[in-house]
């Protein structure tokens, strides 16, 4: 058992942290969000250049061939900075699809992620399905040589941005049958897609999709047709890996702050960390933390397991973190007091963060269910 | 000891219900509904307490000889519950029940005859000034100074936090007056007209992004601010006293008849919620069962309350006990908030920063969500404000345990 990082691995924080520290303070970062597009295309052509985005791609497909340490680290050190542009969304999740997919769609797409050509959204969740990946009433029938796609798509994390989606439908099947989901793309030029984009409380971007007859090649397909939720499942759960990741990164920012902020922070003549009550907050805030951080190594680990081993892995990981992610997030608003309120201390803006990252694929109770089932 | 109300006290509730059924329009509870931090401009407001004046209602906690409802006790408590039962706008509290309790007790007949009437019709608004960015739950420490000059007070420094006071008439301080041993005395209370030349208001937006005009608290900034001494409450640096005893009103509120609103409210949203399995969240027993304990909590709470009201109606005084209310009420207040979030799953994500605005598209959800995860976020000031739940529990440790 070793849980020390590589010299390889090191530099990648290392990278990421120079990066942030150049590109992402506080002021930068709350600059970009609120910028019209709410995102800078010059940080995504840094990721490139930086070799980022090819970071979990085989070197056949032009990429890395990193694991998911690597895209933990990448995540984690995001997460310190609140970074908003669609690092996971394009190469954790839509590149999880494409680097599973037939060797025309890989030579078709990864070459235009790896470059910073093209951002991608995962479009999944449909208002009635809540965390029910397979609760699908978006609908594509084979016409000829055609996919025909009818539905609607909510919520899709850094829609605005994106180019390509990946999509996923019901091509047979009843409404929430495993058996009938298919995975496709879809571009976002193509006829009969409406988008409608919106800012998200955490200071990205998200967007609706209305897809009315919208015609695409059968060769956009990702797998097999109508075995695409052993897929979805697997890559979701990369995703939750990588959530996690950023949170614990964005958890570490908001410990730092706050014992920090008790230390230097006076009244009744004295710094309010002298105050035990404070004192014990702290302490549990950092062993939050402390095993956050445990179960992001551990289902960072993990993926590659065997079913039930992963599913248990990812779903307790996801409920320890959402656990943290309110517990940290709001005591330390609580112990920055009124400051913490105000939009214009950082505080806030990473308990927001985390209060999204909460429920993102999944609440607490949802993942108490699946880890339930999948004893 | 029993359970129930006397006939003439369901007479009197069946009669602010049909005030409230009046008076409160679906135009009011639609532009009420629209607010992120439970304030809905200075108009509303100042009409719905308007109405409360005409009917005699605006003042149940005065003496009759002021104005005050003479209501009984049990009338004060039904009174407020019924209006937190139907979400109706509650009266800002800072002239009415802070500032101008403070001017019975201690304020000279003229000050009484300037003020008291203007409150009671709601003609003249007002903030509180005592919190100062180096003086929060030790509020001795303030510093905002204001110098004796014969006929006038010089006042210079900064209040923060200061509720609307972007709407604001006048502002009741607590300055410096003196530098003494113990801080506590050489504190004043003073009232400025909010017009006086030197003084600023900056907003501070906080973490629900309500947007100006809409911002809850503000920055006042005091610079040279000329202040007539006949403004002074009371005596020069006995401010401390005055202030303790406005703290009492603060926190003797009854907190259960909105918190159930919040339970109603929270389980129409998860019968409106498909979770995906084709039943609603309502038949999601794990939710049921927060919801049902969240209640549970509330129910306590009532009841904690009811016998703190009966007591006072018995001629007892509220104690340190109240702070039982502050902290429970808020907390359990904190935790309908989060489980409003949970309720909405991804509706909790979009963002609209003036839900005031008139809008021509559709709501992205269902059309109560764009408030919900604001109110949760601007609900974490309830266990910092007014005294935080941390020093809340200090009092009761040390004045009801004897800690």
């Amino acid at each position: 058992m070793d849980f020390s990082f590589s010299e390889e691995q090191t530099l990648l924080r290392n990278t990421i942290q120079s990066f942030i520290q150049d590109n992402y303070d506080f002021d930068k970062r709350q600059a970009i969000v609120k910028s019209e597009e709410g995102m800078k295309q010059e940080n995504w052509k840094q990721f490139a250049e930086l070799g980022l985005l090819g970071l979990p791609f085989s070197e056949e497909d032009g990429g890395l061939n990193f694991g998911s340490v690597e895209t933990m680290i990448v995540a984690e050190e995001f997460g310190k900075g609140l970074v908003v542009e669609p690092y996971i969304q394009t190469v954790v999740t839509c590149g999880g699809f494409l680097r599973r997919a037939n060797a025309s769609i890989k030579e078709k797409y990864i070459p235009g992620v790896i470059s910073g050509q093209d951002i991608w959204a995962f479009a999944y969740a449909e208002p009635q399905g809540r965390y029910n990946l397979n609760d699908l009433t978006t609908t594509a029938t084979l016409d000829g040589d055609n996919y025909i796609i009818n539905g609607y798509k909510s919520v899709v994390s850094g829609g605005p941005w994106a180019n390509k989606f990946i999509v996923s439908v019901r091509t047979s099947g009843d409404q929430r049958d495993s058996d009938g989901v298919s995975v496709l793309i879809v571009d976002k030029n193509s006829e009969g897609l409406s988008i409608r984009d919106y800012p998200t409380v955490d200071g990205s971007r998200a967007s609706e999709l209305t897809l009315e007859n919208v015609t695409i090649s059968k060769d956009e397909l990702i797998g097999e047709e109508g075995k695409g939720a052993e897929l979805i499942e697997l890559i979701v759960d990369e995703t939750i890996a990588a959530i996690c990741s950023e949170a614990i990164g964005a958890m570490k920012v908001l410990n730092d702050a706050t014992v920090e902020y008790c230390k230097t922070r006076k009244q009744f003549g004295q710094p309010i960390g002298k105050f035990q009550v404070l004192q014990h907050r702290m302490v549990d805030m950092f062993m939050q933390y402390e095993q956050s951080v445990s179960m992001t190594y551990m289902v960072n680990l993990k993926l590659d397991e065997e079913y039930a081993e992963r599913r248990k892995a990812a779903s307790g990981a996801k409920v320890q973190i959402a656990k943290a992610a309110k517990f940290i997030g709001q005591s330390a608003v609580q112990l920055h007091g009124g400051m913490g309120m105000t939009d214009e201390l950082n505080v806030g803006h990473y308990f927001k963060r985390l209060s999204m990252i909460e429920n993102s694929y999944g609440n607490i109770d949802h993942h108490l269910k699946k880890y339930s089932s999948a004893e | 000891m029993q359970l129930g109300f006397k006939d003439e006290d369901i007479k009197f509730r069946d009669e602010v219900r049909s005030f409230i059924k009046e008076t409160f329009t679906e135009d009011m509870r639609k532009t009420l509904s629209l607010s992120k931090n439970g304030h809905a401009g200075k108009d509303l407001h100042v009409k719905w307490q308007k109405s409360l004046h005409q009917r005699g209602w605006m003042a149940p906690n005065w003496p009759e000889q002021y104005g005050g409802a003479g209501f009984t006790s049990t009338q004060k408590y039904i009174f407020e519950s019924e209006m937190a039962r139907e979400g109706a706008p509650r009266t800002i509290p800072f002239g009415l029940s802070m500032v101008a309790p403070v001017i019975m007790e201690f304020g000279s007949q003229e000050q009484k005859d300037k003020f008291l009437p203007d409150i009671l019709e709601s003609n003249v608004w007002w903030c509180q000034g005592y919190s100062e960015p180096g003086s929060g739950s030790d509020l001795a420490s303030l510093q905002c100074k204001a110098e004796n000059k014969g006929d006038h007070y010089l006042v210079n420094g900064t209040k923060i936090w200061t509720t609307m006071a972007q709407y604001a008439d006048w502002i009741f301080c607590l300055v410096r007056t003196s530098k003494t041993e113990k801080p506590q005395q050489g504190i004043s209370f003073l009232l400025i007209d909010m017009k006086s030349p030197g003084i600023e208001v900056r907003p501070l937006i906080t973490i629900d992004n309500s947007p100006e005009p809409h911002q809850e608290v503000n920055q006042v900034f005091f610079e040279d601010v000329k202040v007539p001494i006949q403004n002074l409450i009371g005596e020069e640096n006995k401010g401390w006293t005055y202030a303790k005893y406005l703290l009492e009103f603060e926190r003797g509120t009854a907190y259960s008849p909105g918190l159930y609103r919040g339970i109603k409210n929270l389980k129409e949203i998860a019968r409106d919620t498909s979770v995906g399995d084709g039943l609603t969240l309502l038949d999601d027993n794990d939710f049921l069962n927060k919801i049902n304990e969240c209640e549970i909590q509330i129910q306590a709470m009532e009841f904690v309350e009811h016998r703190i009201f009966s007591a006072l109606s018995a001629g007892q005084r509220v104690g340190p006990e109240s702070s039982i209310l502050k902290t429970r009420g808020t907390e359990i207040g904190q935790y309908l908030q989060e489980l409003a979030v949970e309720a909405i799953g991804y509706w909790s994500h979009p963002f609209v920063e003036d839900t005031f605005a008139n809008v021509n598209e559709p709501s992205i959800g269902p059309e109560y969500a764009a408030t919900i995860t604001p109110e949760y976020y601007n609900g974490r000031k309830t266990t910092i404000y007014a005294g935080s739940n941390e020093i809340q529990r200090n009092i009761i440790s040390k004045a009801v345990l004897g800690l």
